[in-house]
């Protein structure tokens, strides 16, 4: 038995180094100065850790306007699905109108159809609304995910419905019912969905990449995916933008992970 | 229309306009877009624009390049899926194990890979896979192991990719796993040990059948998400080296958006979209079966 407990705790340390160490070259890497990690024997950690890398990012390389454009687009989105995905999930769950089941099995379909098949013609759409190199052409497409309906109507399905009825009798309207009775109760999807939403747009790469087409208007990703084209770009210096693009997103899951976990179950257990 | 009735109309508008104008419309006209010869031309001037019916499908289907793509996405699907799967699976019986110390500890660990952003770690990858100056190479010379030339060998690039891959993914199934242990009845392995049955047994005829239908169904998840393979080789190869790491939806890409063949990028998307509602298909029809 005691055999057996060192056994599970050594595969389990081995296993978080080797999840853990990218991350912490990374980290690492980004503190050196330019080639001293292409010294041959590679070392772990900086001869004479330096800043020079990340002074360089933001002055030479603008990373602060890409990071800019990433989070307006990841906050805007993320706000905006809040708003439209609780509003149609509230109504999915809560209010009675003709066609309601079959509509949602209809908007459920679109859980098995992969993003890319309809991004030709989505570019084309948004060249005709001349919002192609524009945030809002980013953004639109995300403001409403079948995930994010799900996800809510699943949860306000079990708000019950004599709270809805007593508040219709108190003569609270429509909209005095969804956003002060049932929004309130409904605070722990909403954090979910706002993690989710908030990462996966901030992580997001092949629509932006097709939508930004200058470099003032590329988000974090993008900027990283033009650089690594350029040979001329330091590893040091790469892997410094690659922590400031991580980071952000890394941080706020260990602040979350509560709440990001649990979506993550409520979405897996769909089927 | 009843009060409730105008209520949802209001409710559901902003959602659905969204969905529809910017997504379902869209995929239909992904379709219409795919028996026309849409291009550079076409883009200039609509007038261009002609009906080809089935023509973009029969070239796609006559290019070997498009066959190459298929079957490196299919490989990445097929070996990365599973070899991802079994990660999660090592991953989440250690982190439940009764002897493990640090659950929440280690689960965060092995979590941490799958929020961070695929292109920075891919990035990262790039320059740990480098041939002299890479860590991997530095450890496996250590070993005395010979030294690969992990992205610039066509026989190692999409195993190196798939490796990634496993690393950045397995976290995920980690997570639904352990709730699937979790699951498990703990009389069943108290009725097991009665019988005499060892630690192995007890995995082999308790944990394995009763993890089963959880472990098909994370299996085909996996590798359907893995059919859309693309930044992965954008950032890691470019498709190289000679096209081996060049998924579908990469050749779509650059078919559709660097060459503007808008109609031909279509067929292609649309024949992958055959492919992973097939996929969809059977996963759907293992999961009834285990009803």
């Amino acid at each position: 038995m005691k055999r057996n407990a060192i056994l599970v705790n050594a595969l389990l340390i081995i296993g978080a180094t080797v999840t853990l160490f990218p991350l912490l070259w990374m980290i690492s890497a980004s503190f050196m100065t330019s080639g001293e990690s292409i010294t041959w024997p590679p070392h772990v950690i900086p001869h004479h850790p330096t800043l020079a890398q990340y002074r360089d990012l933001f002055t030479r390389l603008k990373v602060g306007r890409a990071f800019f454009s990433s989070t307006f687009i990841a906050v805007v989105t993320t706000l905006f699905s809040l708003l439209f995905n609780s509003m149609a999930g509230y109504a999915f769950a809560k209010l009675r109108f003709r066609g309601r089941e079959r509509m949602f099995g209809l908007l459920l379909t679109a859980l098995v159809i992969p993003a890319q098949v309809g991004m030709l013609p989505l570019f084309l759409l948004m060249k005709t609304l001349h919002l192609v190199n524009t945030y809002w052409g980013v953004i639109i497409p995300s403001l409403t995910t079948v995930l994010g309906i799900f996800l809510v109507r699943q949860f306000m399905l079990s708000v019950p419905q004599e709270l809805l009825e007593a508040a219709r009798i108190d003569g609270a309207g429509e909209w005095r019912i969804y956003w002060s009775v049932v929004m309130p109760l409904a605070r722990p999807i909403l954090a979910t969905l706002a993690i989710f939403t908030f990462m996966t747009t901030w992580n997001d790469f092949m629509w932006p990449l097709i939508v930004l087409s200058s470099d003032a208007k590329y988000t974090l990703p993008v900027l990283i995916a033009s650089l690594s084209g350029e040979h001329a770009i330091d590893v040091e210096l790469m892997m410094a933008g690659s922590v400031v693009t991580v980071l952000p997103v890394l941080l706020l899951f260990l602040c979350l992970q509560r709440y990001y976990i649990a979506g993550l179950m409520a979405g897996s257990v769909k089927g | 229309m009843s009060t409730e009735g105008r209520a949802a109309a209001f409710f559901l508008t902003p959602a659905l306009v969204v969905l529809i104008v910017f997504f379902f419309v869209p995929v239909i006209a992904g379709f219409a877009l795919s028996v026309t010869d849409f291009d550079l031309y076409s883009i200039g001037d609509l007038h261009n624009l002609r009906f080809v019916a089935f023509h973009n499908y029969a070239e796609v289907l006559k290019n070997r390049v498009f066959w190459t793509a298929f079957f490196n996405t299919l490989y990445f699907s097929v070996v990365g899926g599973p070899l991802t799967v079994a990660a999660s699976l090592a991953g989440a019986l250690l982190v439940n194990a009764r002897a493990a110390k640090w659950k929440p500890i280690f689960r965060t660990i092995y979590f941490a890979p799958v929020v961070t952003t695929l292109v920075a770690v891919a990035m990262v990858f790039r320059f740990l896979y480098h041939p002299r100056f890479g860590v991997i190479n530095l450890i496996l010379d250590r070993m005395g192991l010979p030294v690969v030339d992990w992205l610039g060998d066509p026989r190692f690039a999409m195993p190196a990719i798939v490796i990634f891959a496993v690393w950045k993914n397995f976290g995920y199934n980690v997570i639904i796993f352990i709730a699937g242990l979790q699951n498990i009845p703990e009389e069943l392995y108290e009725a097991a040990r009665i019988d005499g049955a060892g630690e192995w047994r007890q995995f082999r005829h308790v944990t394995l059948p009763m993890l089963g239908p959880t472990f098909l169904f994370v299996g085909t998840v996996t590798a359907i998400g893995y059919l859309q393979l693309f930044a992965e080789p954008y950032v890691m190869t470019r498709g190289g080296p000679v096209n081996k790491t060049l998924s579908a939806v990469m050749l779509m890409y650059q078919q559709g958006f660097k060459w503007w063949r808008m109609g031909y990028a279509a067929a292609i998307a649309f024949l992958l979209f055959l492919v992973i509602g097939a996929a969809t298909m059977l996963q759907m029809r293992l999961q009834e079966r285990r009803r």
